[in-house]
């Protein structure tokens, strides 16, 4: 479904992606995991049009999507939930679910899948009217999944959705992510609690610096001795 | 003496339960006052302004004349003011050549009511569009290529193009002022006060114009899509927002309002010249910051409230002192509240 090779990205002077390589199968979970700054934001944006790729490719359901500016990568079925949420914060929860709907113009599936996300989050739909910078950030997270859902994506990004969250929170949220992906989407998740992220997922990578060292089915990978003694904790 | 304190504290109060968020939020949730509670303290406040001016034993004829015509030069301040806060809330820059596009669309209304012979309505609409399209030329051209410079880049070449306007429009419309003919030459009388034909318009305008932006920005695709930029543009991005036709609609819009703003203008204060948008421009700006720049109804108040005391000051005090209570009103306000009436410190939640 997404495949990335040889991706390399440059902020100024400072080399941050050296050569990514990444394959993400229908309907998998995929977990990328590294620590700070090791690329994997970079990874998520430079594959939504944020961020200049200077050189590699990624491709898209068969189409080369690399530098395609970010406005046509939703419509082709490709959606993000940013790292820190980055929700609307003076706009209303049902507002920032239509924005997540902005590329569709069928009303009537917007309507549909809205009816879908309160189903997944009822606590958005008690707070359907409240402006989204006065829920918790829980439910900001709620929120920013939902907004990802609202544009029917193929393929989910999901930038550290456990960032700043309580435990039994967390527990929740990935509970959430599988029954996302059970529905049918498929998921590509940037973590940092690696232990959580592999638990869920089919497949993993590890970046370190930049470029994609270990890779291998989630389960070998959690026991995998230089993961667990880099990223689990021993 | 007593009676003037209490009215004066009456209209404080008013006052402060108007612009307190806390009491505001508390008080309008409530569904049964959600929608009487501004009429009521609009009317409570008038109650004791009257109140006032029979204790002063002032001359309320007069003072209400006045007042009628600070809200139609408030209206115009409050028109150029909405573009100032919309650019500046898309793309953080203060677009000085604000005030030229409300020149231009001045002119645009002149030649338009005397070599086309048109109109007022579509005279308003040839000044709507002209400016739009200047102000979306402007962006494109100048401000565009600039998107990811340092923003005193940006600054110095919103003034560079406000002096590039102005100077052409010398060129092309020559320095000697034009005068608009009389559009609207009725006048009523309305409790021994005679208010113009053409103010009635220029209010009327105003609000109309204002209701459709409230419209526009809050409920159609593009307004909801210039709030979500302005709130975070990677997110907007991120939803598929295509950011410069955003940009362009806000220049569009904004400009469309000044351009109002200048046949407006035109039919009440009928001298026109290539410089008149430098003092409106400067003092729509200081509307803008007392409202609380990149807030839309912050713009309006502080559109009305210097067009207001603006009038207040020139007939109660001096005509010299019509500049001063601008600027002077932008020191308080940013002594007091620096991010204006109506702005709030957004606090971020991790």
């Amino acid at each position: 479904m997404l495949r990335i090779e040889d991706l390399h990205v440059y902020y100024g002077g400072i080399h941050a992606l050296k050569g990514i390589n990444l394959t993400v199968a229908q309907s998998q979970i995929v977990a990328l995991i590294g620590a700070n700054g090791a690329g994997k934001s970079t990874t998520l944006n430079s594959i939504c049009g944020i961020v200049r790729v200077e050189s590699g490719t990624i491709e898209f359901l068969g189409k080369n999507i690399t530098n395609v500016p970010s406005h046509h990568i939703v419509s082709m079925g490709l959606s993000q939930v940013p790292e820190g949420r980055k929700v609307f914060p003076a706009m209303t929860v049902n507002e920032n679910l239509l924005m997540g709907a902005y590329s569709r113009r069928d009303r009537a599936g917007v309507r549909e899948d809205l009816e879908r996300v309160f189903a997944l989050f009822p606590r958005l739909k008690e707070r359907r009217n409240q402006t989204a910078g006065t829920l918790s950030g829980g439910e900001q997270q709620m929120l920013a999944i939902g907004r990802g859902l609202m544009s029917r994506p193929k393929l989910l990004l999901l930038d550290e959705p456990s960032m700043g969250l309580a435990p039994l929170l967390v527990q929740e949220i990935f509970r959430i992510i599988k029954e996302i992906n059970g529905q049918g989407t498929t998921i590509l998740l940037v973590e940092q609690n690696a232990n959580m992220a592999l638990s869920i997922a089919d497949y993993g990578y590890v970046l370190e610096t930049g470029k994609t060292v270990i890779q291998g089915p989630a389960r070998d990978l959690a026991q995998n001795e230089d993961v667990r003694a880099a990223y689990l904790g021993g | 003496m007593s009676r003037v304190v209490a009215s004066l504290l009456l209209c404080a109060v008013c006052i402060l339960l108007a612009l307190l968020r806390k009491y505001r939020t508390h008080v309008v949730s409530n569904p049964a006052l959600k929608y009487s509670y501004y009429p009521a303290l609009i009317l409570l406040a008038a109650l004791g302004i009257n109140y006032l001016l029979t204790a002063l034993g002032a001359n309320k004829v007069y003072t209400f004349q006045q007042a009628v015509y600070g809200l139609s030069l408030g209206s115009v301040y409050a028109l150029i003011a909405l573009g100032y806060t919309m650019v500046y809330g898309i793309i953080r820059l203060i677009n000085f050549a604000h005030g030229d596009i409300y020149m231009v669309g001045a002119y645009a209304g002149y030649y338009a009511v005397t070599v086309m012979h048109l109109p007022f309505v579509p005279a308003l609409v040839i000044a709507m569009v002209a400016s739009s399209v200047l102000g979306v030329l402007i962006e494109r051209i100048a401000y565009k290529p600039l998107r990811n410079s340092p923003r005193i880049t940006l600054l110095i070449t919103a003034i560079g193009m406000s002096l590039l306007l102005e100077n052409v429009g010398q060129k092309l419309f020559t320095s000697t002022p034009r005068t608009y003919p009389t559009i609207f030459k009725a006048s009523y009388e309305v409790f021994g006060v005679s208010v113009d034909q053409s103010r009635i318009i220029i209010f009327a305008v105003t609000v109309l114009l204002m209701i459709g932006l409230q419209y526009f920005v809050n409920y159609t695709k593009p307004g909801m899509a210039m709030r979500a930029l302005s709130q975070d543009r990677d997110a907007a991005r991120l939803m598929g927002i295509n950011v410069d036709r955003v940009i362009s609609v806000t220049f569009a819009v904004g400009s469309a309002l000044a351009g109002a703003a200048g046949i407006l203008v035109g039919i009440v204060y009928p001298q026109i010249k290539p410089t008149m948008g430098i003092m409106p421009g400067l003092k729509a700006f200081v509307a803008a910051v007392i409202g609380g720049i990149g807030i839309i109804p912050g713009a309006m108040l502080g559109g009305m409230i210097i067009g207001v005391s603006e009038n207040f000051v020139t007939a109660y005090i001096s005509s010299s002192w019509r500049d001063a209570i601008a600027f002077g009103l932008l020191i308080l306000i940013l002594l007091v509240k620096p991010s204006g009436l109506l702005g709030k410190s957004v606090r971020e939640k991790v």
